[in-house]
């Protein structure tokens, strides 16, 4: 131990620097891609008890060993490229759909003080990198060089730029009311117990956020870009093996990411709904528990993300054009409505969030 | 070289390669990926020049709304690439002309005493870069900024009607809110009659 301590005190300072933010990024990625693999588990074992089936149940105890089958699986299989496809974008688009998923993590708060980048701007960056979202799937439809993948990308880069607008509206909202684009001051602006966070008063931005990022996401009922029944998978027609679980772990990224940002932006993040209970944080063990702390945010980030598994094993899919009625017509009015009122709270003074 | 230098050359190289790119190559699609990689790039040199609020939004309008769009475009029309390069000569003596103009301008501009100052200093991290745009914007610039705003819903209005058609009555489209409205009686007829005699 004292000799890596000695070697540690050795190291020049910027390599220091560099190392101990290296960990940091394989202490947020691990567990998240962790995550993500048993999210697909979890998807599925829901979706089943919902439809009155078991779900995967073979593989490990009770079925606990189906995603590692699954990643060993993908992983071997061989990739297959199309001919006369564009190989160079063929190959990059699944990186690019990734790279955003996985970025967009180093400016999220855990608990406090607990965020690898604490970014000024932090809310900006994350609607500016997962803007760049789409570029993956686009590109991906276009170097397939096949009919249903380029109409799949079609069909997605609509879809992602209006709901983005909405999305982007109802963070406007969000912003106005914490008064700080920083997401810890954001959450930080919602202590004092739960009837300060912002899902009282910005009750109707939360709706539209979270339906927006549904549609980001990709997810049903508004994955038309994959719709099965008309397009066989769609973009990803052509992918196979890893290169198509790229876009499965990106979208399972950005899956969780939106419940994670649903949670820190409108739940009051970490921070726990027994704040102000003074005797009850005073018992010895419980009162661990009931403290603000990372695992309230996984609570309430777990809500969102069984919402997206229940939507999916609920409803059916939107037809293209309700999709953008609902965008254009209802979610964006809905949030210039809400901000304006916000705004008129603002300037006479009443503020309910404070 | 500090660390700052060695992060703008990088950022700095690979915008001009970008660019080059957009202009050379003979795919519509890459040299529109070289022109969201360089629209990216120069928004990583902003943010290096402390305009956070600057770069986040040429990645979000230009790299995130706008370039989709592009795309959208070019992937869409089958664009045959050879009459494109047809008359490259003729069309030379013209291209080399706007370009000496644009080069002149822009070392007019530069050479100018508007940017012959000294470096300024970095601000403290607590300064908010988004947030002093914002109120120099809506206060000493609110005239000309809501001009702006203005001139920009003509546009956007324009822009409908133009491309805003009659289409002939034969579509069948989807009224909602009669779609909500309809009650079992519009669509059922319920009558009363006799039961017919057996044959």
């Amino acid at each position: 131990m004292d000799s890596l301590i000695a070697i540690w005190d050795g190291l020049p300072e910027a390599l220091q620097t560099v190392i101990v933010i290296l960990l940091k990024i394989v202490a947020i990625l691990l567990p998240l891609i962790l995550a993500v693999a048993y999210t697909t588990f979890a998807e599925r074992k829901v979706i089943g008890y919902m439809q009155v089936r078991c779900g995967p149940n073979r593989v490990g105890p009770k079925g606990w060993l189906q995603p590692i089958a699954d990643v060993v699986k993908l992983m071997f299989k061989e990739i297959i490229t199309p001919t006369e496809s564009s190989k160079a974008v063929f190959f990059i688009a699944p990186i690019l759909a990734l790279a955003p998923a996985l970025v967009v993590w180093s400016v999220i708060p855990f608990f406090d003080g607990g965020v690898l980048a604490n970014v000024n701007a932090g809310l900006l960056f994350v609607l500016g990198i997962t803007s760049l979202d789409v570029f993956g799937i686009i590109l991906a439809g276009w170097a397939s060089n096949s009919k249903y993948a380029i109409l799949s990308s079609m069909r997605i880069g609509a879809q992602m730029v209006a709901y983005e607008i909405a999305m982007g509206f109802a963070l406007v909202g969000v912003l106005m009311a914490a008064g700080s684009l920083n997401l810890s001051d954001i959450v930080n602006a919602q202590s004092g117990g739960i009837q300060h966070w912002f899902m009282w008063p910005l009750f109707g931005l939360l709706v539209v956020y979270f339906i927006s990022g549904v549609a980001e996401t990709n997810r049903a009922p508004f994955d038309v870009a994959e719709g099965e029944s008309e397009i066989v998978a769609g973009f990803h027609v052509e992918y196979s093996g890893m290169a198509f679980a790229l876009f499965f772990l990106a979208e399972y990224a950005s899956m969780l990411l939106i419940s994670v940002l649903t949670a820190l932006l409108f739940l009051g993040g970490w921070l726990s709904p027994f704040e102000n209970f003074e005797s009850l944080l005073a018992i010895p063990v419980i009162g661990a528990f009931f403290d603000s702390g990372f695992h309230w945010l996984i609570f309430k980030s777990l809500i969102f993300l069984f919402l997206y598994l229940w939507f999916r094993a609920t409803f059916p899919r939107y037809r293209y054009d309700q999709i953008m009625r609902l965008g254009w017509k209802i979610l964006i009015p809905v949030t210039l409505i809400w901000i304006f009122g916000e705004g008129i709270a603002i300037g006479l003074g009443w503020e309910p969030w404070k | 070289m500090t660390f700052e230098q060695f992060i703008f050359y990088i950022f700095a190289t690979v915008t001009i390669v970008s660019a080059i790119g957009v202009v050379t190559m003979r795919n519509p699609v890459y040299a529109a990926l070289f022109l969201i990689l360089a629209f990216f790039t120069s928004a990583a040199t902003w943010i290096l020049l402390e305009a956070e609020f600057l770069g986040v939004v040429l990645v979000l309008v230009y790299v995130g709304a706008v370039m989709v769009l592009f795309l959208f475009v070019i992937m869409m029309l089958d664009i045959n690439i050879d009459p494109l390069r047809e008359g490259f000569i003729r069309y030379l003596p013209v291209g080399i002309l706007v370009a000496v103009i644009v080069a002149a301008e822009i070392i007019i501009v530069l050479s100018s005493d508007t940017f012959n100052m000294a470096i300024p200093d970095p601000m403290p991290l607590s300064y908010s870069n988004t947030k002093a745009l914002g109120e120099i914007l809506y206060t000493e610039y609110v005239y000309p900024f809501e001009l702006a705003a203005v001139i920009l819903v003509v546009a956007i209005i324009a822009a409908i009607s133009l491309t805003m058609r009659k289409r002939n009555d034969k579509t069948k489209r989807q009224n909602i809110s009669e779609q909500v409205r309809v009650k079992s009686k519009d669509r059922l007829r319920i009558i009363n009659m006799k039961s017919e005699e057996k044959q």
